[in-house]
């Protein structure tokens, strides 16, 4: 009966882990909706009720006023949308699309390492689905292919307008590729000496900000990746993409219901992902604060502890990404294409070469 | 008669300008051939002079001249001086003579005229919301231009009765009367019924009816025309719209020979009313009452709305097709009629020629006239039937003929425009022998009876033109949409000639019969439709001139004159 | 021709050409205001306050007799931009309380789908019958719903005080005034 552990119990893992990052990129939106609301001093979803729960007395009407049950509401009103196929679509690219856009985004949890546990022996294991060495490339590498979803859809959808988000979009993409390649090389660099375990595992990464976190004592690396992250996640002020200004709805123009629910999904999936990444490079993923030791007990409850804190941490950065959203204003196209390649590139391999040569004095000395 | 006018013309001076004006003429005439207005109330083209309103108070003079010797006097500058009256003068009761300066814009003739003005809005009611002139009211216009705005007079407003029928047509409301007694030289001048006159003095003074007599004759709707306020209103127009509403169509009254000028008012495809347009050769600026109520026919019950095979409605086409083949299959008569347009009349003979009709009928409608514009033949278009050659004398009251033909079994079809076969003299049995083609208005014998119906149009909702007793033709427009579904008229009978010789139908549009008849027929040569102008073109009657038509002397018509010159031109063509 | 000037563009400090000195500030100001009360009204459960001279629906009021004010001089339907108007005149019969008004409308439709707001009616009427009131918010399923009949127009507009009672003078003038024989 081998097959339980082997087979099932990944699986079990699995399942629950996309629930939960489906469930936060649900929030994210209620998020998104609610924060903006204050922002443009307005209150946002609260009126959305569910049956039973929301005449709970107290309670029913604060989580209805919270819009807790907003989420539901809009991924049934997505999946009950009539599906509406336009006529000059290519088929098959077109149906394809939204799951090429999604499943990048979901596969690279694989290896997204959430928390700690401290066994009975004293040994602290990973929490993570897969803890693979090569961590930060298969992010790299998977997440990436989620523009092919877009530069899908955008051709599939065989008009001017998702067309021209398509090109738009896949040229960002590779701009920021780069830069944000470059920007976590140095990162990499110092957390794992020569010969130690972990090369480019996540956790590895996250074990050697023990003390000091890396976004700051690399703080450029740190806001290069930033920058590439919300060009990569097509977040305002990069949301080249869609601009509905002037695209009109860019790569999704053509689409509705609950193909379009999953372009949605899959975007926040990415700043979910996004924003996981950068708490795991940047800021010292579960560890508690810097220069403090984390103060996670041994055992189950330690284990809970340092997942809640890594959580918290990602949702103050996708709070980031709101935020940022209602202060910027969306940059040009030119400009971000200038950003990209004359601004960050350059800094990212100056910042490269710094830090190689910083690391071979340091190994001089 | 315009080229006469035109030749005598004297030069008078209009605000320090000389102009040119027709000798003889009145004033307000002359000064409106200029394009220019003197406001005026009681003034009337064609009726006698009472000036009694004061509105066309203008200042007046003439060049000046020495009493004792006729030398001119001159100023200054050696130019003749001008010595204008102390006291403006009333335009409206002035003869245009040469050298005559007037002044329409000086400060004295404004202070006349909002003087005048505001002594007519003393006791006029604040009744314009629900005043039917309201829009077309020369009180309300000169109120704009010469009113104060605002009135000084604070006492009580004069009360008189405000819902008086003077007539059955005729609802009067004296508040808003401004005493110009238009209304009673009209009936006094041109309707010959003097029923009209003023009782009471000053503020008091009312208009009224003679006791026990109301002003019922038939063209007491005049009055109302030239009523320059609200106080005299149809009662079968009253609130039922306003007139700014509407949009009026020149068009020609169908009601008798005379064919007075009218205009036709609707909105919306909906008439509302039929006013009179002035041509001084044909009506002047009358209609008769019964001339009014014409428009009734476009909404009538027994209209016939829908083409009809053996009494079944069916369509335009299967219409066409069935009367075709009936056609085809015998001898055609055709009962034409004077109430068709002159395009209508031409394209006819066309069909009757297409056809090889055994014979051509026509059936005559005859009144009394009242020798001023009803005249006794009661069809608009009798001379255009002629002139078009559908028929060479003038028609009889009754088919006789035709129904001697169809007991002699030469009729085995009969084409019958607008006419009541039953009524015009053919018995049951004859209207049995043979089968019966109706185009028409109405429905009656004739539809009863008809193998296929096709429904023609009213004149307020095709163009065309008509001949006038005075052989003058003259143009009336499309002033309101055909009922759904039906064709013009002139579509229906090149369908039917073409169908008969086998060409295919043309949709054709007046002026292109117009260019047609042009050609064909001698005394409409060198006339095209757009060149019948508003007033029509008098032509020449040629042999038909010695035809003894029954219209007597009227307003326009003169049969002893009419004879004669067409004789003499007959003579000579 | 007004005088152009031309006004140099400062260049921008190096701090400046980062952005990030701006962008923070941005930042702050848009936490700020999130820290901020909101303004949202909720609808439904809390209305607004109309200021008066609203120009919500247009309706049909009666004066304090109860007397109906349009006399259907149809100057609003002529005045109306979008042509949402139309009345049938009637006459007021005779020996009616109000028969010395003389006419009023028989049938008045608002069409709803088609009322701009603009206001034209209220101002061109010369009765003071027609008042866009504080209705602003209309709705229903069909479009014969939107046409608002007469009836419904003066259920809507009810009764508004009247500063000029033309017509009750009119009729005392007519009881008391100047004798006519
Ligand atoms: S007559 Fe003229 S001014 Fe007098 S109430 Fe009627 S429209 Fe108004
Ligand atoms: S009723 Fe009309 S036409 Fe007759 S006197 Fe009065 S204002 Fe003149
Ligand atoms: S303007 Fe006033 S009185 Fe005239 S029809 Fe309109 S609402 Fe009635
Ligand atoms: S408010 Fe304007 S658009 Fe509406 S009914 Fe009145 S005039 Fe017409
Ligand atoms: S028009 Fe001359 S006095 Fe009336």
């Amino acid at each position: 009966m081998d097959w339980i552990p082997n087979f099932l119990l990944p699986f079990f893992y699995a399942v629950t882990m996309i629930v939960a990052v489906m469930t936060i990129a649900g929030y994210s939106v209620l998020a998104e909706r609610k924060v903006s609301g204050w922002i443009q001093h307005r209150v946002g979803p609260n009126r959305t009720a569910l049956p039973i729960v929301g005449s709970i007395p107290i309670i029913g009407p604060f989580l209805t006023k919270l819009g807790i049950f907003q989420p539901l509401a809009d991924g049934l009103k997505f999946l009950f949308k009539e599906d509406i196929m336009p006529g000059h679509v290519r088929k098959g690219y077109y149906f394809a699309a939204p799951i090429i856009a999604l499943v990048p985004a979901l596969t690279t949890m694989v290896v997204l390492p959430f928390g700690q546990y401290v066994d009975a022996d004293g040994v602290t294991q990973p929490l993570v689905l897969a803890n693979v060495d090569i961590g930060i490339l298969f992010i790299l590498a998977v997440s990436s292919l989620g523009v092919y979803g877009i530069v899908l859809a955008g051709w599939s959808a065989n008009s001017k307008y998702p067309f021209l988000g398509g090109i738009r979009s896949s040229a960002q993409m590779v701009s920021y590729e780069l830069a944000m390649g470059l920007s976590i090389l140095p990162v990499f660099m110092w957390a794992a000496a020569p010969g130690a375990d972990y090369g480019l595992s996540l956790y590895g990464v996250v074990r050697s900000q023990d003390g000091l976190w890396l976004g700051i004592w690399q703080p450029i690396s740190a806001m290069i990746f930033l920058i590439a992250v919300f060009a990569e996640s097509n977040r305002l002020p990069f949301d080249m993409a869609e601009s509905e200004t002037d695209l009109v709805g860019g790569f999704h123009t053509e689409y509705g219901s609950f193909k379009f629910g999953l372009f949605f999904v899959a975007e926040y999936a990415h700043i979910v992902i996004g924003s996981a990444v950068f708490v795991l490079l940047f800021m010292g993923g579960w560890n508690f604060l810097p220069f403090v030791a984390s103060p996670w007990p041994d055992g189950v409850i330690g284990a809970v502890l340092s997942v809640l804190w890594f959580l918290f941490k990602i949702f103050a950065m996708i709070f980031f990404f709101i935020w940022v959203r209602w202060t910027l204003p969306r940059f040009r196209y030119d400009q971000v294409m200038r950003l990209g390649w004359n601004i960050l590139l350059p800094l990212a391999v100056g910042n490269l070469i710094f830090n190689a040569l910083l690391i071979a004095i340091h190994d001089r000395l | 008669m315009s080229a006469d006018a035109k030749a005598e013309t004297i030069t008078i001076n209009v605000d320090g300008v000389d102009r040119e004006v027709p000798k003889g003429a009145n004033l307000i005439d002359a000064i409106e051939q200029l394009g220019e207005e003197i406001p005026h109330y009681c003034y009337h083209p064609k009726l006698s002079v009472v000036g009694n309103c004061r509105m066309c108070l203008v200042e007046l003079g003439m060049p000046m001249r020495d009493r004792a010797t006729g030398e001119p006097v001159l100023d200054d500058d050696g130019v003749q001086k001008i010595g204008w009256m102390p006291k403006p003068g009333i335009a409206c009761s002035t003869t245009v003579a040469p050298g005559m300066h007037i002044k329409t814009k000086s400060q004295v003739v404004k202070d006349c005229r909002n003087g005048v003005m505001e002594f007519l809005l003393l006791n006029h009611p604040l009744d314009c919301p629900i005043c039917d002139q309201a829009g077309e009211c020369r009180l309300q216009e000169f109120a704009t231009d010469y009113g104060r705005g605002y009135s000084r007079y604070t006492e009580a407003k004069n009360v008189k009765p405000k819902r008086t029928r003077i007539g059955p047509r005729i609802m009067l409301d004296d508040e808003r009367c401004i005493l110009c007694s238009r209304c009673i030289r009209f009936s006094k001048e041109i309707a010959n019924d003097d029923v009209l006159g003023f009782i009471d003095r000053g503020s008091y003074s009312t208009l009224t009816t003679y006791p026990g007599k109301q002003l019922e004759n038939n063209y007491s709707l005049n009055t109302v025309d030239i009523c320059p306020v609200g106080a005299l209103t149809s009662t079968d127009f009253r609130f039922k719209m306003r007139v700014w509403f509407l949009k009026a169509v020149p068009s020609i009254c169908t009601e008798s020979s005379v064919g007075a000028n009218t205009e036709v008012w609707s909105r919306e495809g909906k008439i509302y009313r039929i006013t009179p347009r002035r041509n001084d050769a044909v009506n002047d600026t009358w209609m008769t009452d019964s001339g009014r109520a014409l428009y009734k026919q476009v909404e009538a019950d027994n209209r016939l709305r829908a083409y009809q095979v053996d009494g079944k409605a069916s369509s335009f086409d299967a219409a066409i097709a069935a009367a075709i083949a009936q056609m085809k299959q015998g001898k055609t008569a055709v009962v034409a009629s004077a109430r068709a347009s002159l395009e209508e009349q031409f394209l006819l003979s066309q069909m009757v020629e297409a056809t090889a009709a055994v014979r051509v009928d026509m059936v005559s409608h005859y009144g009394d006239g009242d020798h001023l514009l009803l005249s006794e033949d009661r069809t608009p278009n009798l001379r255009g039937a002629l002139l078009t050659g559908l028929i060479n004398d003038l028609p009889d009251a009754r088919l006789d003929g035709l129904g001697k033909a169809i007991d002699a079994g030469e009729v085995d079809t009969l084409f019958v425009v607008h006419e009541d076969l039953a009524a015009a003299g053919l018995t049951d049995a004859q209207i049995a022998k043979v089968k019966v083609i109706y185009a028409g208005i109405e429905e009656n014998s004739s539809s009863a009876n008809a193998k296929v119906s096709f429904p023609l149009l009213t004149v307020f909702e095709k163009e065309g033109s008509f001949v006038n007793q005075n052989f003058r033709v003259q143009k009336f427009h499309n002033a309101i949409p055909a009922p759904r579904g039906v064709v013009y008229d002139l579509h229906l009978l090149e369908t039917l000639r073409a169908h008969m010789v086998g060409e295919s139908p043309t949709r054709p549009t007046v002026p292109a019969v117009w260019e047609l008849m042009a050609q064909k027929i001698t005394c409409l040569h060198g006339l095209d439709f757009r060149g019948l102008g508003d007033l029509g073109v008098g032509v020449d009657a040629g042999r038909f001139a010695s035809l003894p038509f029954v219209e007597s002397k009227n307003l326009k018509h003169d049969p002893e004159k009419r004879s004669k010159l067409g004789v003499e031109a007959g003579a000579t063509a | 021709m007004a005088k152009t000037k031309v006004l140099e563009r400062k260049p921008l400090s190096l701090a400046e050409r980062t952005y990030l000195p701006q962008i923070a500030s941005g930042l702050k100001t848009t936490l700020g205001n999130m820290l901020k009360p909101n303004v949202t009204l909720q609808y439904p459960e809390e209305r607004p306050v109309i200021p008066e001279n609203y120009r919500g629906v247009p309706t049909l009021v009666r004066d304090p007799e109860g007397r109906e004010k349009c006399v259907s001089c149809q100057l609003c339907e002529f005045v109306c931009p979008p042509k949402a108007i139309r009345i049938t005149p009637g006459e007021i019969s005779e020996g009616s309380d109000t028969e010395h008004v003389e006419k009023a409308p028989e049938e008045f439709e608002i069409n709803m789908l088609r009322c701009i707001y603009c206001g034209l009616c209220q101002e061109v009427c010369p009765e003071e019958a027609i008042f866009l009131q504080d209705i602003f918010s209309v709705s229903g399923y069909s479009r014969e719903e939107m046409i608002n009949k007469k009836d419904k127009l003066y259920e809507l507009g009810g009764t508004l005080p009247d500063r000029h009672r033309k017509w009750d003078k009119k009729k005392a003038a007519e009881i008391n005034g100047p004798a006519h024989h």
